[in-house]
């Protein structure tokens, strides 16, 4: 197996608060592995570390053998790394179907590119997408109408839209109701096998961890504290006190 | 706002053009002069609503590209008997590279940091028109403007204002609906997800501004030869925030919007300089009206009528 | 050496063979910088707490100068009373736009609301105009401060001396103000986090419309203390907006001492500048204001912005 990215003694501290501490981590190639762990327990910032949305304070990340720490965001996602947002992030007052060509157009290096019309451009690619998250049909519709599901289901075609080889999802059922997290996982888990990605994500959704993940590690208090298979984690008597008996409650 | 043009769209533009035309042939000397002024407006406006509307930063400092491309036109022609051609292009790029420079360094702001910042920058290049005596006549006004024996013509003028606004709004068109202009409103939209697929956010801002910058140049270039002259307060920030209203007035959501922003709100100053000298006042209260109750302009207006005659209930949508 | 720089520039070589007259510049430049500081404290705090860059403040300047020049020359007056009756009116007519405009627009875009301070721009510039006319008038010195006063080193204008002390007084009063008193903590918590506060229960509208009140009456305070040497005139608004944005930009927008210091850094920039090389001194206002901001792009006592690139 490849290691596609691989992270070395990562911290991060905002002002004597550590977010991240001293964490390394290898994803290999083709695995689905989660990031779990409490609210407030560093997966967002894990992943905007990575992302380079924000610049640790010490250590490396490096992408297929290649040093990409504080790389800025537009230059980390060319190199075939996507990311979905728990907020929803998308582009409110364009068309579905304009949300998704302009992440074509980036791929393509078109968008600095003033005199070619963009009407024309990865139209059938576009609608494919779409067709890919089930939003063919809405594809003229303004984005920022659609119900939250929806709008979920589209950030996930915009990052395809980058023909990313990983796929970095910070908490992709966030807000949903339980049917809506079951057809996001069922799709989810269609995508990743179709196009062979390799997904990083985190989840707060234990049924949805344990459905699909080759992998998981643990995350508490900025610190990874446990990591293996799915069975592993489960029966790691740390994990089973710190978080477990947190998410039974939830479940509650 | 980067749609294509709907059948309506190419008859309208088209009549507009023909009424352009055939103005000199049915109007007077008068309306010859305010169609003349209101092209270039309509320019000026259309261009700030490149940093506006589809890049979605608020310049207050618009007017100092379009003093700069009317000041050194102006010179070039006049203190140094420079050619038409050469003076024009020459007064056009100052004020593009003042653009560039400007755009270098307030793109790594947003908000309010970035409108703070241009309207310092405008202010500078007011204070240097202002203090440059010898070479603005400062105060004064740079006045005597040489015109070539060519364009020294009402009607002529005319013809050449037509001709360079026209091209320059086609050439906007493209620019605002090429596959920049289309990843630009993204931007707008939302910068932080544009950096995420891969949109070099700051580069498009700072291009947005360069071409805004351009096409500023060109009005003042023009207006300068129009007047015969230029003022320092075309550098001073009151205009910047008139060209701001004119582009609001008609609608920073859709293409046409300033053009037909700028078109009214001329017109408008005009009439009420008939009756009384509080044309401020009357401007404020249309600010005021379109603040209150028409955030997406006149276009936006337009566009929830026809969608209520229709029986839509759609309000949102772009040209 | 001193020929030299005679040829380059006659100011600067008198500055440095004259004390008497470089102590002087000196002096003009605290006493313009504290007058200014005084109005721009206003703008600050406004921005500071709401978030709008209020273009209005230079209208509410030239509002005060004029109603300083009504109570104290039309209606003979004491200087002093004028200065409060300015102050006064300028609260009165921001509690009334406060109310009845700006709270419409408080969850609009910036742009929204900053064109909404110009429409109060361009009505109360016709305002003024339809009251006071176009004429410059002008406003006499207190009697006790016609004279001048001996520093030691050489007299002094003792109206411009009491400017120089004015402003420290008003920058304590408002630090104290915010530091010390509840009304001062509850701003500073509205300045971070609008929705938290409301949360608590406490009365959000007010602090606003208190902040605003308080911001513009400094405006007005200012505009009758800077009569008798700047007089009341149509337009007279337009340059001072752009002084106190140069101000509270170079400090920092929202912050006090960052006023308190832009102020003084540009009463010396304007003044030494005027000396060194006449008819420049605007420029060089705005040359500081860049240096600053390429340096610093949050002004030098400001916060960068959250979320910015």
């Amino acid at each position: 197996m490849t290691v596609l990215l691989e992270i070395k003694n990562l911290w991060k501290d905002f002002g004597g608060f550590v977010a991240t501490r001293d964490v390394s981590f290898d994803l290999e190639e083709g695995e689905r592995h989660a990031i779990i762990g409490p609210n407030g327990a560093g997966k967002t910032t894990f992943f905007n570390l990575i992302t380079g949305h924000m610049a640790p304070s010490k250590g490396t990340v490096k992408f297929r053998g290649r040093d990409i720490t504080g790389m800025p965001p537009h230059k980390v996602v060319k190199l075939g790394l996507a990311r979905s947002f728990q907020r929803i992030n998308i582009f409110p007052r364009m068309t579905l179907f304009e949300n998704v060509q302009v992440a074509l157009m980036s791929r393509e290096g078109q968008s600095t590119n003033m005199f070619k019309l963009c009407f024309d451009l990865h139209v059938e690619e576009t609608y494919e997408l779409l067709e890919t998250v089930h939003l063919r049909e809405a594809a003229h519709e303004t984005a920022g109408e659609l119900a939250y599901g929806k709008q979920k289901q589209l950030e996930l075609a915009i990052a395809l839209a980058e023909k990313p080889d990983v796929l970095l999802l910070d908490e992709p059922t966030a807000g949903m109701s339980p049917s809506e997290t079951n057809e996001a996982i069922r799709l989810i888990d269609r995508i990743t096998k179709e196009r062979g990605l390799t997904l990083l994500f985190t989840e707060h959704d234990m049924g949805v961890v344990f459905g699909i993940s080759d992998r998981i590690s643990v995350l508490h208090h900025g610190e990874i504290i446990a990591r293996g298979l799915p069975d592993e984690v489960r029966n790691d008597p740390d994990v089973r006190r710190i978080y477990l008996g947190e998410a039974a409650d939830d479940a509650a | 706002m980067t749609a294509p043009l709907t059948a309506f769209g190419k008859v309208a533009c088209l009549v507009i053009l023909l009424a352009l035309l055939a103005l000199p042939v049915i109007g007077s000397d008068y309306l010859i002069d305010i169609g003349t002024e209101m092209l270039i407006f309509a320019l000026f406006a259309l261009s700030l609503n490149l940093i506006i509307g589809y890049s979605g930063n608020v310049s207050f400092g618009h007017a100092a590209y379009f003093a700069i491309g009317g000041y050194v036109n102006a010179i070039l022609l006049t203190t140094y008997g420079w050619p038409l051609l050469p003076a024009f292009v020459t007064g056009v790029l100052a004020a593009t590279l003042t653009a560039a420079v400007v755009a270098y360094f307030c793109t790594r702001l947003t908000d309010i940091y970035f409108a703070m910042l241009t309207l310092a920058f405008s202010m500078l290049v007011w204070a240097i028109a202002f203090k440059w005596r010898s070479v603005t006549h400062g105060d004064d006004g740079f006045v005597g403007v040489t015109v070539p024996a060519l364009l020294d013509d009402r009607m002529r003028f005319y013809y050449f204002t037509v001709i360079i606004v026209v091209a320059s709004i086609a050439v906007l068109w493209v620019i605002t609906h090429s596959a920049f202009g289309r990843s630009l409103v993204a931007v707008r939209e939302n910068l932080g997800r544009a950096g995420f697929i891969g949109i070099h956010t700051r580069r498009m801002r700072w291009q947005a501004f360069v071409v805004a910058g351009f096409f500023a140049g060109v009005a003042g270039a023009l207006f300068g030869m129009l007047i015969k002259g230029m003022y320092v307060e075309s550098a001073f920030w009151t205009q910047s925030a008139q060209v701001l209203i004119m582009t609001l007035l008609g609608g920073i959501y859709s293409f046409f919007g300033p053009i037909i922003g700028a078109a009214v709100l001329f017109m408008l100053e005009r009439l009420t300089n008939e009756y009384t000298e509080y044309w401020p006042t009357v401007l404020g209260v249309i600010l005021l009206v379109i603040l209150l109750f028409l955030p997406d302009g006149l276009v936006g207006l337009g566009k929830r009528l026809t969608a209520k005659a229709k029986g839509k209930d759609k309000t949102e949508g772009a040209t | 050496m001193i020929d030299l720089i005679r040829d380059l520039s006659p100011g600067l070589a008198t500055l440095l063979t004259n004390p008497q007259f470089a102590f002087i510049q000196l002096m003009n430049s605290i006493s313009q910088g504290m007058n200014l500081f005084i109005i721009a404290a206003g703008l600050s705090l406004i921005f500071g707490v709401l978030k709008v860059i209020n273009f209005a403040h230079g209208v509410f300047y030239m509002f005060g100068a004029y109603v300083m020049y009504s109570v104290s020359q039309e209606f003979g007056a004491p200087f002093w009373l004028g200065a409060l009756a300015a102050a006064g009116a300028l609260g009165l007519i921001a509690l009334l736009i406060e109310r009845t405009l700006f709270r419409q627009i408080y969850e609009a875009e910036h742009l929204m609301q900053l064109l909404l301070t110009f429409a109060i721009v361009l009505i109360m510039g016709d305002v003024a105009k339809i009251i006071w006319g176009t004429d410059q008038y002008s406003v006499s010195y207190p009697a006790s401060m016609s004279g001048a006063t001996d520093l030691g080193v050489t007299f002094y204008p003792t109206y411009r001396l009491m400017l120089c002390l004015i402003g420290p007084v008003i920058l304590i009063l408002l630090y104290w103000f915010a530091e010390r008193t509840r009304w001062g903590r509850m701003t500073r918590a509205a300045t971070q986090d609008r929705e938290m506060l409301a949360a608590l229960g406490v009365n959000v509208p007010v602090i606003y419309t208190s902040v605003f009140v308080i911001g513009s009456m400094l405006a007005g305070f200012g505009g009758a203390l800077a009569s008798p040497f700047s007089s009341p005139v149509p337009g007279m608004d337009a340059t001072l907006i752009v002084d106190c944005f140069v101000i509270v930009i170079v400090g920092g927008l929202g912050s006090l001492w960052g006023s308190f210091v832009g102020a003084l850094l540009y009463g010396l920039v304007f003044n030494f500048g005027s000396v060194i090389f006449p008819n420049a001194q605007d420029i060089f206002a705005f040359m500081l204001l860049l240096i600053v901001l390429l340096i610093r792009p949050w002004g030098l006592f400001g916060k960068p912005e959250a979320g910015g690139h």
